[in-house]
């Protein structure tokens, strides 16, 4: 059972860029109701996933944050960036059902 | 088997009523949604629901939401893809499970439309957004436009000019003969922000993310985002494929009751026929579709 990860300015070369799976870092905002509503969805990935695949959320609002937003070039949120062996290889924008979101990172990294 | 006396599709202000009303008549229901509050949680401002004097979408949403759960109703984020008439029930299939219905309620509400013009899937996410609410922050000091001329188009802009350096609002009208005299008012008073009438967007440019736009007049507008808020069309694939009647796409209902050509099913908020699209329509509508089916689940037992 493993839950998402709390990206930081501090952790983010730990936790994203070294990371020995692939992570799905979920650039959001507390303001952004869709980013809300694909909260429990990416809970529940990051469990079924468990392995294969990380999650990690990273707030936007939190000023330490924003340099990173801005580097990744965030512009829209929800805004969900695929990292894997330290390269940024795929952008999914907007609210999406787990199962769909699932199905696109399977197209990209291999979660078998 | 999941078997419920109402099942209410749609979480935007119209399901979350006719959920807090049908908690309250004690019935046996379900709400599926994939996006608590639909059209108002991505409202930048809420002035005109009674009690409610400046509010934003998403806090109205969240409070909607408590109240809702505080009556133990339940919510379900799942999308709705089939829903088919069985013999005593409604077959409703979602993208995880199937559930069973007696009533159904159709708060489906309606979708943003998209301008459809060159760049516009391309950058999405680059400078492109349908959300200011959600990405205002992003465009500190930066040139915007929005597009359109109702109240979303002119609230997305206050919005945006709260963090935006200039903010021009692009319509393809000679004035905001659309939005609320109010909105306007506040509008005008905002010098940051521009409105170009009488003009359509032709092509968003950039390289790796927008750079401006072209508009038919053959003006060039440099800029970093585009927010399209040019209005929004009513979901029609379900309502076809349960032969429920519409006009241009929007439900028709009777006014007096919320019920739709078909027995059981009713239908409220911004997907049917009714003259104003607005919270408290979608609330009052809620509420009168809960009562209907209350009613008729009644004489049935």
């Amino acid at each position: 059972m493993t839950k998402t990860i709390e990206i930081t300015a501090e952790n983010f070369e730990d936790e994203v860029l070294n990371s020995k799976v692939p992570i799905l870092v979920d650039f959001w905002a507390p303001w952004c109701q869709p980013c809300l509503m694909m909260g429990p969805g990416l809970e529940d990935l990051s469990e079924e996933l468990d392995g294969k695949l990380k999650i990690g959320k990273l707030n936007t609002e939190i000023p330490s944050n924003q340099m990173l937003a801005a580097k990744y070039q965030i512009q829209s949120i929800p805004n969900m960036k695929l990292f894997k062996e330290g390269k940024m290889i795929k952008t999914f924008i907007g609210l999406r059902p787990k199962e769909s979101l699932k199905l696109e990172l399977g197209e990209a990294v291999d979660l078998s | 088997m999941e078997k419920y006396d109402l099942i209410i599709i749609g979480s935007g202000a119209a399901g979350l009523t006719a959920g807090i009303y049908a908690a309250r008549y004690n019935l046996n229901f379900l709400i599926i949604g994939e996006l608590q509050g639909g059209a108002i949680s991505e409202a930048h401002k809420v002035c005109n629901y009674p009690s409610q004097n400046n509010i934003s979408g998403f806090e109205l949403t969240k409070k909607i939401v408590e109240h809702l759960k505080e009556l133990e109703g339940e919510i379900v984020q799942e999308r709705v893809k089939e829903i088919k008439k069985e013999k005593d029930f409604f077959k409703i299939q979602t993208n995880k499970k199937e559930y069973f219905a007696k009533k159904i309620i159709l708060a489906i509400g309606r979708e943003k439309q998209i301008l459809n013009v060159p760049g516009e899937k391309e950058f999405l996410g680059k400078g492109v957004s349908y959300c200011a609410t959600c990405d205002a922050a992003f465009y500190k000091n930066k040139i915007v436009a929005v597009i359109g001329g109702g109240n979303v188009a002119i609230t997305a802009a206050l919005l945006l000019a709260e963090h935006a350096e200039k903010v021009y609002v692009i319509y393809r009208r000679d004035n905001f003969f659309r939005a609320e005299p109010a909105w306007i008012k506040q509008l005008e008073k905002e010098n940051k922000i521009e409105p170009i009438f009488n003009s359509n967007v032709k092509e968003i440019f950039g390289k790796n993310s927008v750079e401006g736009v072209k508009l038919d007049t053959g003006k060039e507008i440099k800029l970093d985002g585009v927010f399209v808020e040019i209005g929004a069309l009513p979901k029609e694939i379900i309502s076809r494929s349960l032969g429920i009647k519409t006009e241009k796409g929007y439900i028709i209902t009777d006014k007096n009751n919320q019920k739709t050509n078909i027995n059981g099913i009713y239908a409220a908020g911004d997907i049917t026929n009714n003259n104003l699209k607005q919270v408290i329509t979608a609330c009052a509508e809620g509420a009168i579709a809960s009562t209907t089916a209350y009613e008729e689940l009644k004489l049935e037992k």
